[in-house]
């Protein structure tokens, strides 16, 4: 103690550090601590936990347009305490929007905005908007469906500001369409210019603040105290309960959200985040040209009218025009809100969209889980969507269209798993080769050559060990042929079964249709094996399966994409890569 | 000037007021630390998350054919790479030099990884002075890889080398902790 004592010292001597704790510490508060005047510090507070969390949140993050959201998702799911330090950035946010209303409540209530603290509210209004600008450019570095839709609908509302809004459009996306800039700049505004620009001010805020004191709230009742330690605790008791709703806001939603990559080619209902969403419901009520009136004309008129408050306030009649303002224009707000969010609710277009936009993102995280390429994630969501576009009209992927979603009268094998050794297991069954799943609705389930020899070779498999132990090399041989990533283990453990597997397939009569090494049109008439479910094979197939190494004349209504130009070279590798897991 | 004592001299509840400082000191140190140990937290990741550490596998990189005996050839690693959350398939990663050896030898190549045991930097093959020679500080090798003067800790670390086929050289890439005396795999 007396050594922490002479280091205070110490510093004193250097700095003067106790006067100035001395006129922090002991400001006068007229008619003693009141809890209505902790909104100032609990925004300070806020502030402050967004520096904190989002200097070190930037450590992970990286803006563009191929590793925003992959960043997002790396520090959310792969840092340890990533996922809770996001959480606490965006819900100390959202708490935020909400102080910062309460506060401005009380300084326009208590008429604290009176000469000569004038210049002090409007630093205040300022602030206002600078951490709405933050939440907005905030929204966007994601760079998933949520922030970029939304995003793109504010800044096309700034584009069509008449005469200055295309340039101030180009100016803040840095080019004419979204990209890489927009993501740069839209980051140097939220960790740069904004956050610099809040501390100058908030501490021209609080040094004004300082200067003219509290504003008691009338009449007062009490004996004036100082500001230490009465006011602090009350203070400090008030931040708490802001962090304990934070907190208990980031475990009841389960973190911050995080939607599907920026898709521009999918549809997504843009919203903005909540606190903006008065704003997008009153655009609704000026249609075509009258747009910039509901977006610019009014809106601003109505900031005008607050910035002017210190001005009308003058009178009594002023100021109670100036609580009136207020209130209509939050109880506007609230009210434009509620109808928004009840439009939505009862909205199925909205709803389905929406729950679609969260399976997208339950698959595109879960196939991330192995690594994102180069291209971004992006590229990983191609491969169920063209699945869903081009092959689920027929197949099906683990009963479902790729993207969640079920298939109506599927008529082809599902592929979920395509050549694996638990695919082949039940494909190879006699049984279940021609159940609905596999080849049942396909012109190969009765009647084919693959059919009788299944039930002659396999018949009564369920209940003979030995047929299922010969079924069981062959699958694995078959299986080996595949190449798949996730079986490269066990296809190098089982070489032994696999090369007896091989022998099998010979001596049973695979052999007799099926080529497995060294196809030739003469002697094979069922597809090529030699190679099945690799990357080359599967690639040739999708090109086209009435090749005769394939399906030829026998094949049966599947399309050629490759061949017949449906599909570029490159869907067809994503369509590919993404069946074989990879 | 007035000082502290003078502040508490009026109060009347000493005990109460100690308490109501002790206690805004502690929620103000509880509140302020939340983001604050959140934040360090996530700092600490390249600590806390270790990253599946690719294993060596071996990599083929060229034909023995390819290769003039006491000559050192550079050859590029070109192989997967995951860093943080992007794979990349087919990317350098490295380079070895690969010194075919006389007839008689044990070992018919011998491979080096390209990077200075010293301080990391890119060894390089004189071919008039027929030494390796890191332009970093100076650090000098005979073209079996031994120290030929004392800036280095040890002498370039060779790679396991593997004749497959009679004539394909495969090698198992690995880096090696820098500035050390030993050579420790640290990949
Ligand atoms: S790094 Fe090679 S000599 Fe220092």
């Amino acid at each position: 103690m007396q050594r922490l004592k002479q280091l205070y010292d110490w510093l004193d001597n250097r700095t003067g550090i106790k006067e100035h704790l001395r006129e922090v510490l002991f400001e006068t508060v007229p008619g003693g601590s009141r809890w209505r005047y902790v909104w100032g510090s609990t925004l300070t507070f806020t502030l402050m936990i967004q520096f904190i969390t989002g200097i070190f949140l930037w450590m992970g993050y990286s803006a563009s347009g191929q590793t925003s959201w992959e960043s997002v998702y790396y520090i959310q799911e792969h840092m340890t305490g990533g996922h809770f330090l996001r959480g606490l950035h965006h819900w100390t946010a959202q708490v935020m929007t909400v102080l910062l209303v309460l506060h401005l409540m009380q300084v326009v209530i208590d008429g604290a905005y009176k000469a000569p603290r004038e210049i002090n509210f409007w630093f205040g209004i300022i602030l206002l908007q600078l951490v709405l600008a933050l939440s907005l450019t905030g929204y966007l570095l994601p760079w998933d469906q949520k922030g970029y839709w939304a995003t793109k609908v504010a800044t096309d509302i700034m584009g069509s500001t008449p005469i200055i809004g295309e340039t101030m459009k180009q100016l803040v996306l840095g080019g004419a369409d979204y990209g890489h800039h927009t993501l740069t700049r839209f980051f140097a505004l939220h960790a740069g210019i904004l956050p610099l620009s809040v501390i100058g001010l908030t501490v021209g805020h609080i040094y004004l603040f300082r200067r003219h004191g509290l504003t008691p709230k009338k009449p007062i009742k009490k004996a004036d105290e100082y500001f230490w330690p009465e006011q602090v605790l009350k203070d400090a008791v008030a931040c708490l309960a802001v962090l304990v709703t934070i907190l208990v806001l980031h475990f009841a939603f389960n973190g911050a959200h995080l939607d599907a990559p920026a898709d521009p080619s999918s549809a997504y209902p843009a919203r903005p985040d909540w606190y903006f969403l008065f704003l997008f419901q009153f655009l609704k009520y000026f249609p075509g040209h009258w747009e910039v009136l509901g977006a610019v004309v009014l809106p601003g008129l109505a900031m005008t009218l607050v910035f002017l408050m210190p001005i009308i306030g003058k009178s009594e009649r002023g100021h109670r025009f100036n609580v009136g303002l207020l209130f209509g224009i939050l109880a506007f707000a609230g009210i434009l809100t509620f109808v928004a969010v009840n439009a939505d609710r009862n909205n199925p277009t909205y709803i389905a969209s929406k729950e679609q936009a969260a399976r997208e993102a339950a698959i595109v995280k879960e196939l991330a889980e192995n690594g994102i390429p180069p291209e971004g994630a992006l590229a990983l969501l191609q491969g169920p969507k063209l699945f869903a576009q081009h092959c689920a009209s027929c197949h099906t992927y683990g009963g479902e269209n790729g993207l969640g979603n079920s298939v109506e009268k599927p008529s082809a094998p599902d592929l979920k798993g395509f050549a694996s050794r638990e695919h082949l297991t039940e494909l190879l069954h006699p049984e279940r080769f021609e159940s609905a799943k596999f080849f049942g609705n396909t012109a190969h389930a009765q009647k084919s050559k693959m059919h009788d020899f299944l039930n002659d070779e396999f018949d009564g498999i369920n209940d003979d060990k030995d047929l299922r132990a010969d079924m069981d090399l062959l699958i694995k041989a078959i299986s080996a042929e595949a190449k798949l990533a996730s079986q490269s283990k066990l296809d190098l453990e089982d070489r032994e079964a696999i090369q007896k597997g091989r022998e099998l397939f010979d001596e049973i009569g695979c052999i007799d249709c099926h080529a497995l090494g060294g196809w030739n049109a003469d002697d094979y008439s069922a597809p090529d094996l030699t190679g099945y479910g690799s990357r080359n094979w599967m690639l040739g197939i999708v090109n086209d399966p009435a090749h005769e190494r394939f399906y030829g004349k026998k094949n049966d209504r599947m399309p050629a994409f490759g061949k017949d130009e449906k599909l570029t070279r490159r869907q067809m590798e994503r369509l590919v890569d993404w069946l074989r897991g990879e | 000037m007035t000082n502290e004592s003078d502040h508490n001299s009026k109060d009347e509840q000493p005990d109460r007021r100690q308490f109501i400082k002790g206690a805004s000191c502690v929620i103000g140190a509880v509140i302020g630390s939340v983001p604050m140990v959140a934040g360090v937290r996530v700092s600490l990741s390249p600590l806390v998350d270790k990253e599946a550490a690719e294993s060596g596998a071996m990599l083929r990189l060229g034909d023995l054919g390819d290769l003039e005996t006491g000559v050192p050839m550079k050859f590029a690693i070109v192989a997967d790479k995951s860093d943080k959350w992007t794979r990349y398939k087919d990317v350098p990663v490295g380079a070895v030099y690969l010194v075919k050896q006389k007839e008689d030898a044990k070992e018919p190549v011998v491979a080096f990884n390209t990077v200075c045991p010293h301080l990391g930097c890119f060894v390089d093959y004189r071919k008039e002075e027929t030494d390796f020679f890191c332009p970093c500080h100076d650090s000098n090798f005979a073209l079996d890889g031994k120290l030929k003067n004392g800036v280095s800790p040890r002498g370039m670390d060779t790679l396991e080398v593997e004749l497959r086929n009679t004539t394909e050289v495969w090698v198992k890439f690995q880096r090696f902790k820098a500035n050390s005396k030993d050579k420790i795999a640290i990949s």
